[in-house]
């Protein structure tokens, strides 16, 4: 019996997404799932206490998507998957927006945790968004933080054993 | 033509979005071209482009190093990433 390839949807948009259509989108046409574990990442209401008025994301255009997939297919590639489905926003976002939502489908539990977690971790350290936050005092560029980094060297590290 | 694209904090430091290079053998590699840029355009560009943690990538796949380069390439410079 062949395995079929999981199915993969990527986008990059500024329009908002409805999480429901996009898990029963992560459903279409296929069989077998027994989980899907997904994640919505929304704009804070403050940062650091300082008020955002307003978020820029910025993105290169292009390797924007090419990364995402290849992170998709990372995940594939560790876990049995039966679909992957990743939507990032760009361009300016409010504070309580929906940013980011990642889709995972597989016949069981553990997988589409796991791989959910590594997308995420993934997507936070290697794909090319850059967020800027608007507030009173001017703009101000998010720094990355060390401990998105840690979180994404842990799964390499996991790998290894 | 090279293609060479800055991003975020970087394009604001510069000022500049992107630029194409006239590709000849000189620029041979990824440091050829950033010394051709801080040689052309002056310290600013220098000390920018000096700057801890700047991520370099060609043709839209990130390089640890240095990286040789060929006609038609195209180059980013950006800050560390924050997405998701």
């Amino acid at each position: 019996m062949s395995v079929s390839t999981p199915a993969m949807a990527t986008s990059v948009q500024e329009e908002d997404f409805d999480v429901g259509a996009l898990q029963r989108a992560l459903l279409a046409g296929s069989h077998g799932e027994g989980a899907v574990a997904a994640f919505t990442g929304y704009v804070r209401v403050s940062n650091d206490q300082r008020e955002v008025h307003c978020m820029e994301l910025e993105h290169y255009p292009g390797m924007t998507q090419r990364s995402i997939a290849d992170i998709q297919q990372q995940a594939c590639e560790r876990w049995p998957l039966l679909a992957t489905g990743v939507v990032h926003r760009v361009g300016k976002l409010y504070p309580g927006d929906q940013i980011v939502w990642v889709g995972v489908a597989s016949a069981h539990r553990e997988a589409a945790f796991s791989a959910c977690e590594f997308i995420m971790d993934y997507l936070k350290t290697r794909a090319p968004f850059w967020k800027k936050e608007l507030g009173p005092d001017g703009g101000r560029w998010v720094a990355a933080k060390a401990e998105d980094e840690s979180r994404a060297v842990r799964w390499r590290e996991d790998s290894a054993h | 033509m090279l293609k060479v694209l800055f991003f975020a904090r970087i394009k604001e430091q510069l000022d500049c979005a992107s630029l194409e290079v006239q590709w000849r053998s000189a620029l041979a590699d990824l440091d050829a071209l950033q010394e051709e840029l801080c040689a052309e355009r002056g310290a600013l560009w220098r000390e920018v482009l000096a700057q801890d943690n700047m991520i370099r990538a060609v043709n839209q796949v990130v390089v640890p190093g240095n990286t040789p380069l060929g006609d038609g390439d195209e180059v980013a410079f950006f800050p560390p990433v924050t997405g998701g």
